[in-house]
């Protein structure tokens, strides 16, 4: 009897010391959020603001008055909309990488053929080698192949990579084999089995990829930026890193630049998100 | 015909990728070698004759030359103080986030997360603004409270402390993620044997949680070294590596011999010397790794 009721005592005291350190977590994360998004909201509420605004101090947090013209003029006054249709266009050929990945993955996954390990070894092999020594050779070898200044010459550095091949041989190794089978039965080809069985069933990781492969391309800097030398084929990346030499104290421009190319990508990843980092806790600890 | 095409399925599924691989990564890595022993530069992109062989004399070179050294002490300077933060930062971030049991911890996921996915030229472009020294929103927060100006880009030192400011903002998340992964692979009954033996949440954490996490920490702190060791593109957009080189690091140092002063021979020497302290670093935490399982 006497045990009972000290033990419903400590169990009551813990859930009442519980509940303080979940408020108390919840405080300290609540503050390293707002530090996390202040420079996000700095840069939209900034980029509404007229440059007269911007000079002012003590500066105002919300803008007094709300103007469109720092986004007019990324479009009117500087090639903004060039800009745009290149970072679309090498969003457009990084969803055929995408795909390309995506078949080497089901390729390593589902068959079994000759130098298959060594080969898959070999593709796991190129995600060690740093960015800084192959930067330079593959300028070389680019510019031997004429392919410097040229939209292709920005695509194909990046368009395949070894760590979404091995993402969709991880997945796709766990398709039934039987599905396969029966379907090869009924006299289907190699190519139909993967578009209208393995396709259909890789949603998932697809969609996932899909974001991914949206957002790095939409992200792409370095490339773009060695390979074009004509402002006609810049992204929007680029653009935006000439806008802050140009430009340098017009912060307010600068911030709408900023905010036009940061604000697709966190709808899209706040809209997503669940998915993503879903996916990533499966694909990443197997 | 067909019958061929079909035979020859898995070959055909990963020859795109194979040969993009191939010219991309395996090819360069063997061209970087070569012309790091040769005196390539401009002239030698146009007229492949011109372009001799040196031997050593780059890797000499490279190893006496006092910018290269001092971008070799800036990387250093990042990693010591970068990598530990970035590991207590995300592994407590995600400890805190773990614990909680309300809805409301789902969201601080997203909002943590959110600085990896933003695109980094408009991540510098926003903090060159906050680290303005006249307008900036950082010194003006400093003097409101009665704090001087901090100089955040014009101090060597300082300038390097803010560049790690911004990288740790933008790293935690990702590290974060894989944390909250590893933390839901732990049994929820090793807790509850804890608590019947009345361990309180604090013992549990350092006694049971972070010994289960042991690979996930050992996996992030490689990663994250390997990542800070090629530290490029902060100071890349932010400061060019100035103030007086104060924020150059190594791979910066490599982009600007390569394509600013077309020192390609030299530059590739630069290259292998980081490719092979990368290794190095990365076999001596695998070597201390080894040690510390079997010690225990």
């Amino acid at each position: 009897m006497h045990t009972t009721t000290a033990g419903k005592k400590r169990s009551a005291r813990e859930r009442e010391s519980g509940k303080t350190f979940q408020w108390m977590s919840g405080g300290l994360l609540t503050i390293g959020a707002l530090f996390f998004l202040l420079p996000f909201f700095w840069m939209i509420l900034s980029s509404f603001k007229p440059e007269g605004e911007i000079l002012q101090i003590p500066p105002t947090f919300w803008p007094k008055r709300f103007t469109m013209d720092n986004f007019a003029y990324l479009f009117e006054n500087m090639n903004f909309g060039v800009y745009l249709k290149n970072t679309l266009i090498i969003v457009l050929f990084s969803f055929v990488g995408l795909l390309l990945n995506a078949i080497a993955g089901f390729g390593f996954a589902k068959y079994d053929f000759k130098g298959r390990n060594a080969l898959f070894v070999l593709v796991l092999a190129t995600m060690m080698i740093p960015s800084q020594v192959t930067m330079i050779p593959v300028y070389l070898i680019l510019n031997s192949l004429g392919l410097t200044n040229t939209m292709t010459g920005i695509v194909l550095p990046g368009l395949v990579g070894a760590f979404a091949i091995f993402l969709f041989r991880q997945f796709m190794s766990t398709i039934p084999t039987e599905l396969m089978e029966a379907t090869r039965l009924d006299g289907a080809s190699e190519y139909r089995i993967f578009l209208q069985i393995v396709l259909p069933i890789s949603k998932p990781i697809l969609a996932v990829q899909a974001i991914l492969t949206f957002i790095a391309g939409w992200n792409s800097f370095l490339w773009p930026l060695i390979i074009a030398n004509d402002e006609s084929l810049y992204t929007l990346s680029v653009g935006l890193s000439l806008l802050k030499g140009q430009y340098a104290a017009k912060f307010g421009l600068q911030m709408a630049g900023a905010t036009f190319m940061v604000a697709p990508v966190i709808v899209l990843f706040t809209y997503f998100q669940k998915h993503i980092i879903e996916n990533f806790s499966i694909s990443g600890m197997k | 015909m067909k019958g061929f095409l079909n035979k020859q399925a898995p070959y055909i599924f990963i020859a795109p990728t194979l040969i993009l691989l191939t010219l991309f990564s395996i090819v360069p890595i063997l061209v970087a070698l070569v012309i790091s022993f040769s005196d390539m530069d401009l002239g030698g992109l146009a007229n492949f004759d011109s372009i001799s062989f040196i031997g050593f004399d780059n890797y000499i070179e490279v190893l006496k030359d006092p910018v290269f050294l001092k971008a070799i002490l800036n990387t250093l300077f990042y990693v010591v103080i970068g990598v530990p933060l970035v590991i207590l930062f995300s592994l407590a971030i995600a400890l805190l986030i773990n614990l909680g049991t309300s809805r409301i911890f789902k969201v601080f996921r997203v909002v943590y997360y959110l600085p990896s996915v933003t695109n980094i030229v408009a991540v510098a472009v926003v903090w060159s603004y906050l680290y303005n020294p006249a307008l900036g929103l950082f010194n003006y927060l400093l003097n409101s409270v009665g704090l001087p100006d901090v100089p955040w880009l014009t101090e060597p030192t300082v300038a390097k402390l803010s560049l790690i400011l911004l990288a740790l903002w933008k790293a935690i998340g990702l590290n974060m993620i894989i944390f909250i992964a590893a933390l839901q692979g732990v049994p929820k009954s090793y807790y509850e044997a804890a608590e019947l033996d009345g361990a309180n949440t604090w013992q549990q954490v350092t006694r049971i949680t972070i010994p289960m996490l042991r690979f996930a920490i050992f996996f992030v702190s490689v990663t994250t070294m390997i990542g800070w060791l090629q530290f490029f593109e902060e100071p890349f957009v932010m400061t060019q590596g100035g103030p007086l080189d104060g924020t150059l690091s190594v791979a910066l140092f490599i982009y600007q011999n390569g394509f600013k002063f077309n020192n390609f021979g030299y530059a590739a020497a630069g290259s292998f010397v980081l490719f092979v302290s990368i290794i190095v670093i990365t076999l001596v935490q695998l070597r201390l790794q080894k040690n510390e399982s079997d010690m225990t």
